[in-house]
Parts: C-alpha cells; structure tokens; sequence
C-alpha cells in the first residue's frame, strides 16, 4: 500500500499567497478557476483580467498572462483582447462593485453581444477592498460602512441581481448563481465555470458564472459563521441555478 | 505607383489605418467624426479587420486598452466629450506603456459644446489629460495629406514607445476633399510583435503582466521613472514642425491644425501688403518644439499666436519664445472658425499698421 | 468494505488558521497547532491524520490552498 495525491495546488496557480483576509472565499473561487484551467489544459492560452477590488491581485495569482482592468471595465478589456485574438480565451474576475455597481455598462453589452469571454462574478454583498461600504448588492438592512443604519430600500434601492438582469441578454451561453460555503456547492461552482469556459471554448457566446461569497472581515464575523450567514441570508435573496445552459452537458 | 485620389479628412484617416496595418477599430459615435467608424465599418470586413461600434467612449477605451495588450494595432476615434470620458482609460494606457492611436475631433466645449471645428482640447491632449505623470504624442496635420501621413507615423511611433499616440484634428480637416496618395498596404506579418510583453497566453515562457499598478510605491516610482525616460527620448527625438516663409520674417504667426493652414493665407496677405510674416506650425503639439521656436523668435518684431481657443498652445509658445519677443495672442472660441481676413486685421492692430 | 483510508498535508506557512477545513472536517481530523508561523497565524494541523477517509472536504473550503489531500493505493 502506498498514498497517492489526489487533490493538490494547481498547476494554473502561481506560488504567490493571496492576498486575502483569512477564510475569504474569494481563495476558494480562485482556486476552482485555476483547476478548470488545468483540466481544459488551456493555461498556455488564456488571458486573465483582473477587476478592481480585493481580488486585484489575482493577476498575480494566476499562472497565465493576466492584466488589470480599471474599475468596472473588465468585459471592455476582455473584449478588446478577443477581438484582436480570437484564439485565446480571456476571463474576467469581478467583485460586485465592480460589476453590478460601476461596471453594469459594460457586462451588459458585453453579454448581449455574446462576446466570446467568461466572466466569473464575486458577489460578497460588500466593497470589500475600500474597507465595506454599500455594494450594489448588500442587503436590506445589512450595515456596511456607508448603511450604518442598515441599508433602506427608500434612500438606497434593492439588491442588484445582476444574473437575473444577464439572462435576458441573447448573447449568453452560460450564465449560473452559485455558492462556496461548502464543498458539495464549491464542486458545482466549478462545474459551472468549467462550463462557462466552454461556452467560450466553443464559441457559443458570453459565459457567467456569478458566486455568492464571504467578506468575514467586512460582515464583521468569523469565517466559519461567514459560511452560515452566506446561507441564510444571502442564498434567499439570490437564489441559486442555471439560468442559462447553451453548452449541453457532453463535454 | 500610387495614385492620387480624392477623399475627405476622417476617411482618409481611416484608409490610411488600414494601409499602416490596423485591423481593429472600436469606436462610439458623435459629431464630427461619424465618417470616420462609418468608414471604418465599411472597410474593416473588406481587409479582415474587425469594427466594433461599442456601448460609450469608457468601454471604447478599455477595449483598445484590451486589444493594445495583446500588441495589436488598433485605433479609435472620437470627438471632445467622448475623448474626456477617455481619460481614465488613457492614463491606465499611459501607465501600462500600451500602444494605440486615438483620435480626437475636437469639437466646441466646454461641456457639451457645439459640432462645429475647435483647438480646445489641446490642454487635455498635451498636458497629460487623464490622472498621473505622463504625456502623449500628439500629432495635429493642417491637410487631408498630412493627416495621411501622420496616421501612419502615429502607428509607427506608438509601437515604437509603447505609448498612445493621439491625432488632434477638427471637423474642419475632417470634413475637407483634398487629392492623397496614400501608402502601399503595410505586410502584416513585419508589423512589431512585442513578443517581450504582449498578452498572447504563457506558451513556453514565463507569464507576461501588463498593468498600471504596484502596491510598492518604490516599485510604482520606478514605472514612473521609466515612463520618463521614455518622454526624454520623445522629446529629444520626435519634435516636428513646418517653416512657412520665415527665411526673412519679422512676424512670426504660430498656429497649428487647421488655424495653420488658414494661417499660411494670412502670410501671403500680409506679404502682400509688404508686412513681412512666416509661419511655425508644431507638427507634434507634444513635444511641443521650445528649442526652434525660441531660435526663430529672437530679434522677431512680433510672435502672434493664433488658436481656436482661449490660447491654449500659447503658454506654450510663451515658454519657447521667453522674453526673445513680444508676443500676442488671437483667438475665437465656441467653435468659430477665424478667417484669415480677421488674422490679418488683428495682425495690423498689433502692429498698428 | 474497508473505509478508504487517506491522509493530508497542510501547507503550515501558507495557512492563515481560518479553520475552514476543520469545519467541514467529517473526521475531525484537524485541529489548529499551538505554535505561530510567520505570519502570525495558528495554522491547522491533521493532528489525527489516521482518520482521513480522503474526502477532499478540507481541500474544497481552503481558501489559500494549503492542503494536499493522499489516498492510500495498492502499490504498483
Ligand atoms: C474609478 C474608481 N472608482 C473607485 C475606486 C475605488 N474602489 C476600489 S475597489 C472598490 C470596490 C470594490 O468592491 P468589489 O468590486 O465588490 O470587490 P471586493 O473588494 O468586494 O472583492 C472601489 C470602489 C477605483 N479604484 N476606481
Ligand atoms: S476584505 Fe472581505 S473580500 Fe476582501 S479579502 Fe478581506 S474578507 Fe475577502
Ligand atoms: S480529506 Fe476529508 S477526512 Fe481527510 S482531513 Fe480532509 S476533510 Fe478530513
Ligand atoms: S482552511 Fe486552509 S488556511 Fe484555513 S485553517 Fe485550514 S489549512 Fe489553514
Ligand atoms: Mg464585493
């Protein structure tokens, strides 16, 4: 009898630590991104577009040319990038702010293009990186830094449900919500990235994956309750599925 | 050998895009250069290319952002508003050392202005524009073929630096039928690569980053010194102007563009008249030429500036020609365009002739 | 049938003691150390690494990747 590694760090990873707050799941994401990239055997080919946001870093992190777009403008860069190579495959990583917040130009028209690109979308109901302000999507009565109070529907409008706004745009070949808060999701997040790369792998059109995640630091809990809080508030306003499957499930 | 023909400014522009090897144009529309991506629309299936009409200048921008990283030619254009929600974009460009040329049609401002031609944008254009130390190549033709020839060398000098290279042109040139011979079709296949830093996936070497960005202040000062010296070589290398009759001028007007070009008549009038003026008309609006201008001011009776603005290039003009001569400044604004009859009677009123 | 019998290995630098995996642990396997490492953090240890099934449960939820998960094979 002899042990025989099963599960280790991807290939599609730098060696660099994230730069992220103990038990923040964006690791997690990253990580499930990075094994996709390994199992599509695509890293050589594959362009990153990192958002602004925590996750600014992850150009750093992934193991593939990678550049930083300014806030919000990812699906712009991504764009230009498979226009100019349509034989690459180019992914954007953003946070909600940066997406559903500054950035809701550009996601939009780039799926309603059917732009050729992926799109894996953080949603952690916070700014993280400012230090948890209101996102777009925080919750009624959630507090942040900017909703002392909690946040009003009258003074600050709904949370944002980008994924249900996306579906409507004919462009879209994948378009998913998921969550990470525990293993069983975190392997159909991955599914749902793998396909969401394949979407663009076949080019069938825009790809999204949009994933519930934690911010302990901003929610102000530890991360093991950050888990639990993910299911009990954030999963009954966004509900969980496949809202769009244009990629079949022969892969 | 090529043949002249006769287009109008904007698609001149565009065709000689093409000639210089561009596929890729992103654009937003607005007065005055709609013929430009209207052209560009037409032209870019016919060579392969691509033509994207895009959902704001913002996402413009950051999609010529996206395609420069790749190290592939592309170009935009767009018109005073648009080129200022450009800015952000700009500076991340800047920064990343990404080549792109971008054209400005500058239009009456401030804010949203008129359609009609203006110089107004040549603070936003030379003085960086957008957040952060840097400048941009700024290339201003007075003619349909100069704007030929410009494009092309714009390609040729953002490629060469890494940087984005902006034409300043108005809807006067824009608009304007002039005979061009444009150049032969570039060979794609000789045009730069930039295999040292392009985003074309990590195959067979180390990941390639291009970002406009470090944590590190130590890290991003020294980016920034880069960019710097990067500017010194501009400058000492890439200045450009015309001379316009000023072998025995005691007048010298300044202008650049389409004010220029209408200037030139105004040196015949006033020559007519025996005033003996000329002509310098920077070329590159950055780098702005300090070093000939001030040479030609010395022991000149008069520096008249003459711009589509408030005097915009004229601080500019005051810091080359110092206190070599005396100096005065005509302009109109709103999107007026001077005729060369109201140059010259300003020109006597100065003189007091 | 035997239970599959696993074990992993814990990246002690890279762990920032989040204690993700020791939550989803269904062995209970780990446990946080007593010591620091550089960072500052109590990382995680598989203190009782004879009860790994090899569930892959701890690799899912570590958010800095620090675990590598073995499953015991028939030798070649
Ligand atoms: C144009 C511009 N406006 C504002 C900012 C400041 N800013 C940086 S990150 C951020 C919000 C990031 O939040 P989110 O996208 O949700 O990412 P997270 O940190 O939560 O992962 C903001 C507003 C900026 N960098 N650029
Ligand atoms: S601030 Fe929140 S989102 Fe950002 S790294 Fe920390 S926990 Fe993660
Ligand atoms: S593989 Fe499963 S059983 Fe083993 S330590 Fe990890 S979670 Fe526990
Ligand atoms: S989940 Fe990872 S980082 Fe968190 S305590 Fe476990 S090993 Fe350490
Ligand atoms: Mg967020």
């Amino acid at each position: 009898m002899a042990f025989q590694v099963i599960l280790k760090r991807p290939e599609s990873l730098t060696q660099r630590e994230f730069t992220y707050c103990p038990g923040c799941t964006h690791g997690i994401i990253h990580r499930i991104i990075a094994e996709v990239i390994d199992e599509l055997g695509i890293r050589e080919k594959t362009i990153a577009v990192a958002p602004i946001g925590c996750s600014v870093f992850a150009y750093q992190f992934f193991n593939t040319d990678a550049t930083v777009a300014a806030h919000g403008r990812a699906p712009a860069v991504a764009t230009g990038m498979k226009r100019a190579r349509p034989d690459l495959y180019v992914f954007t990583y953003q946070g909600d702010g940066d997406l559903a917040a500054i950035g809701t130009a550009e996601i939009v028209h780039a799926a309603n293009r059917g732009e050729k690109i992926t799109t894996i979308f953080v949603n952690n109901a916070i700014y993280g990186m400012t230090g948890g302000q209101m996102a777009p999507t925080t919750l009624l009565g959630m507090k942040t830094t900017t909703t002392p109070y909690g946040r009003k529907a009258d003074n600050d409008g709904y949370p944002l449900h980008v994924a249900e706004i996306i579906k409507e745009a004919r462009g879209v070949a994948f378009l998913a919500r998921t969550k990470v808060n525990t293993p069983q999701d975190v392997q159909k997040t991955k599914k749902a990235i793998k396909k969401a790369f394949l979407a663009q792998i076949k080019g069938l059109g825009f790809g999204m994956v949009e994933v519930l995640s934690t911010c302990p630091t901003n929610w102000g809990i530890d991360p093991v309750s950050a888990l639990k809080w993910l299911e009990e508030h954030m999963v009954p306003e966004y509900p969980l599925g496949v809202f769009v499957d244009k990629v079949g499930d022969e892969q | 050998m090529a043949e002249r023909v006769l287009v109008k400014g904007t698609e001149a522009i565009g065709e000689a895009a093409i000639r210089a090897g561009c596929r890729l144009f992103f654009g937003y529309p607005i007065t005055p250069q709609n013929e430009l991506p209207e052209y560009m629309s037409k032209r870019m299936p016919e060579v392969g290319g691509t033509f994207l009409q895009t959902e704001s200048e913002v996402a413009t921008i950051n999609m010529v952002y996206g395609a420069a990283c790749t190290g592939t030619r592309v170009m935009t254009s767009t018109s005073s508003p648009g080129f200022s929600l450009m800015q952000e974009g700009i500076s991340y460009m800047a920064c990343a050392q990404l080549p792109a040329v971008l054209v400005n049609v500058v239009r009456g401002g401030p804010g949203l202005g008129d359609i009609q031609p203006s110089q107004g944008d040549y603070w936003q254009a030379t003085k960086g524009g957008g957040h952060g130390d840097y400048k941009l190549i700024v290339l201003a033709p007075s003619t349909v073929q100069e704007a030929v020839d410009l494009t092309v060398l714009a390609f040729d000098l953002a490629d060469k630096y890494r940087t984005p290279v902006v034409i300043i042109a108005d809807g006067v040139i824009g608009q304007m039928m002039e005979p061009v011979t444009f150049p032969e079709f570039r060979n794609l296949n000789t045009l730069p690569k930039h295999d040292d830093w392009a985003l074309t996936g990590a195959n067979g070497r180390e990941k390639h980053i291009v970002v406009s960005f470090d944590i590190d202040p130590h890290v991003l000062e020294k980016m920034n010194l880069e960019i710097v010296e990067k500017l010194r070589k501009i400058e000492a290398n890439e200045k450009r102007w015309e001379e316009y009759k000023l072998e025995d001028a005691e007048i010298v007007i300044t202008a650049f563009g389409t004010v220029g070009r209408i200037a030139k008549s105004v040196v015949e009038q006033a020559r007519k008249e025996g005033i003996k003026a000329g002509l310098f008309r920077p070329i590159t609006l950055w780098p702005f030429p300090y070093e000939r201008l001030e040479e030609i001011s010395k022991g000149k009776k008069l520096i008249l500036d003459v711009e589509m603005n408030m005097g915009q290039m004229l601080e500019d003009v005051k810091l080359a020609v110092k206190d070599h001569a005396r100096i005065e400044f005509y302009g109109r604004m709103g999107g007026v365009v001077p005729t060369p009859d109201e140059i010259f009677e300003a020109l006597k009123k100065f003189l007091n002739v | 049938m035997p239970r599959v019998k696993g074990k992993i290995e814990i990246d002690q630098e890279r762990c920032k003691g989040c204690g993700l995996c020791i939550s989803v642990c269904p062995m209970k396997v780990i446990d946080f150390g007593e010591g620091f490492n550089a960072k500052g953090y109590h990382p995680a240890e598989p203190k009782y690494v004879e009860k790994c099934i090899a569930c892959g449960f701890c690799y899912n939820m570590c958010p800095d990747v620090c675990i590598t998960v073995y499953r015991e094979v028939e030798s070649a």
